[in-house]
């Protein structure tokens, strides 16, 4: 499979046409946006006795930020705060093409391997993971 | 034509990527082999302040920058002292709101601009107007995205103090008629601020024959080096305002309590300036004089000519100024976030830009996330057109696969 091929797997694309979770409810949110580009992306998690019961989210960009939106979602709904954050660790190694261990705990979101070969796109594809770190970290933004 | 096969060996960047095809000069031209030895040259051989010293070596850097200031002088056909050295186009255009404007304007009053701008051409004015209590006024752009007269006429009434227009669309390509703008303005007593950044790479700039009040350009945009552009001012209204900054260089005489100021357009300028890089744009400017407006323009309109021709045939596509006056193509591939477009392009090593291009309102009248937008200059040739327009068919052709009845 070329690089390019390997960037735009039919699951991302699949997720950015037909994105799951997407739609604000009011939960505790984190706006982030990357100005250059346009990527502008809103995540909200519903977070219950350290377990994370839902994510949503909402925003507009390329294919690889609206769809890493989703499938982080789909990957992380149902994990306890600490296995969350855990897996949004290994996330960013993958990005940066670093060996990980079980990476099997990234599930779905293992198909984003190939972006580590496109620097330019690292950006887009972690910025909604790094809106739930922030959350997860206790940060977020005003109603 | 120009050889381009010869003429890319001035820059030596194509040593080191032989590959690439550059088409963001919008953004930033490349930069030939003779400027960069000239600035080596001023760092090798005379390396030293200017103004400053009395010996030998701060006579030759002085002589030398000021040559460079007088080659900037004539290159828009204005006066050694109408020429202002700053950063670049922003910083420029900022130093005329926050000198000329926030002297003269007043409340009530208007500052006309348009849509087509780049963000450095209206932010200065928008936050002006914010404190001044005036009103920003934007022209009403026709149905292609241009400035006309006729729309302008309809903006323009006796509350109208400032202009402030872009003379080359960078998203759009288009020439603004400045020189009626201009006139028009002046008849009701309206200074007009040009924005030349796109311009002076294309065709001869005269402040003169334009009769323009302000104008800026950066030297980046046309072969010369980063960190330092142009702001040409009328010498009346130079000698009307006030620095901005004050400190080294740009004082007569310093008493406890009291200073006064050199005349333009040192009082402009204060503190060690970028020596070098003025030296190098005026090297830029010589290499412009040597190839000649009249040879560049028929090689960017060659050019042209031909992309335009090759993606009329491509199926896919929307091209948002098919009568651009420069080349400057601004598009997308249909359904395709231009970023992710950019990523097949860079794949090909095809440089172009996705996005605003820092000019979003022209992005959102033209109701669009972002586009591509590609530019050509004198090291491009019909090959790179070809490689281009491969890469747009790659793209509309690769984002294809992901179209089918599973998908919305
Ligand atoms: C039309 C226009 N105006 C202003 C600018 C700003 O130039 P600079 O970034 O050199 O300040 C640019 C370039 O980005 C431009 O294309």
């Amino acid at each position: 499979m070329n690089n390019i091929q390997n960037l735009y797997r039919q699951v991302i694309m699949d997720h950015y046409k037909n994105p799951r979770n997407k739609g604000l409810k009011g939960y505790p949110h984190v706006h982030l946006k990357n100005p250059s580009c346009g990527d502008d992306i809103t995540i909200e998690a519903n977070v219950v006795d350290g377990v994370i019961k839902e994510i949503r989210h909402n925003g507009s960009g390329c294919s690889i930020c609206c769809s890493s939106a989703s499938v982080l979602t789909e990957v992380l709904q149902g994990k306890t705060v600490e296995e969350a954050k855990e897996i949004i660790e290994k996330y960013f190694s993958l990005m940066k093409g670093e060996k990980i261990t079980d990476e099997d705990v990234l599930e779905e979101a293992l198909v984003y391997e190939g972006v580590s070969q496109f620097p330019a796109r690292i950006k887009c594809a972690t910025i909604s993971w790094k809106a739930l770190e922030k959350l997860l970290n206790g940060e977020q933004d005003e109603q | 034509m120009f050889d381009v096969l010869k003429l890319r060996k001035m820059f030596p960047i194509y040593e080191n990527h032989p590959d690439l095809v550059y088409l963001d000069t919008g953004a930033t031209s490349l930069k030939p082999q003779c400027v960069l030895d000239k600035m080596n040259e001023y760092y090798q051989e005379y390396g030293v302040n200017i103004h400053r010293g009395v010996y030998h070596l701060s006579y030759l850097a002085t002589n030398a920058y000021d040559e460079a200031r007088q080659k900037c002088a004539d290159f828009l056909n204005a006066s050694f002292e109408e020429i202002v050295f700053k950063r670049n186009v922003s910083e420029a255009l900022n130093f005329i709101a926050l000198t000329y404007g926030e002297e003269y304007l007043q409340e009530g009053d208007v500052v006309i601009t348009s849509e087509l701008e780049h963000h450095s051409s209206i932010l200065p004015w928008m936050k002006l107007c914010e404190r001044k209590k005036a009103s920003l006024r934007y022209v009403k752009l026709d149905s292609e995205g241009r400035i006309t007269i006729d729309n302008f006429k309809k903006a323009l009434d006796s509350k109208v103090k400032i202009v402030a227009l872009t003379y080359v669309s960078n998203v759009l390509g288009y020439i603004t008629p400045i020189k009626e703008i201009i006139n028009l303005s002046h008849k009701i007593g309206a200074k007009v601020i040009v924005d030349a950044a796109q311009a002076v790479a294309h065709f001869k700039v005269d402040v003169k024959d334009l009769d323009a009040d302000f104008l800026a350009f950066s030297s980046h945009k046309m072969m010369g080096p980063t960190g330092i552009g142009v702001l040409y001012g009328k010498k009346e209204i130079l000698k009307k305002i006030q620095p901005l900054e004050y400190g080294g260089d740009m004082n007569d005489e310093v008493c406890l309590d009291s200073v006064t100021i050199k005349e333009i357009p040192y009082c402009f300028e204060t503190g060690t300036p970028a020596i070098a890089e003025a030296i190098g744009l005026g090297r830029a400017i010589d290499l412009i004089n040597e190839l000649g407006y009249d040879n560049i323009k028929s090689h960017c309109e060659s050019l042209k000519k031909y992309a335009l021709e090759k993606l009329k045939d491509i199926e896919g596509i929307t091209l948002y100024n098919p009568h651009c006056d420069l080349p400057i193509l601004a598009f997308n591939i249909n359904n395709v976030h231009p970023h992710d477009a950019a990523t097949i392009f860079d794949e090909a090593n095809v440089c172009l830009r996705a996005g605003h291009h820092c000019a979003q309102l022209i992005t959102k009248w033209l109701k669009v996330l972002g586009t591509l937008r590609a530019t050509f200059y004198i090291y491009n040739d019909y090959h790179d057109v070809d490689r281009f327009v491969e890469s747009v068919k790659e793209c509309v052709a690769f984002f294809k696969q992901f179209e089918g009845d599973n998908y919305e």
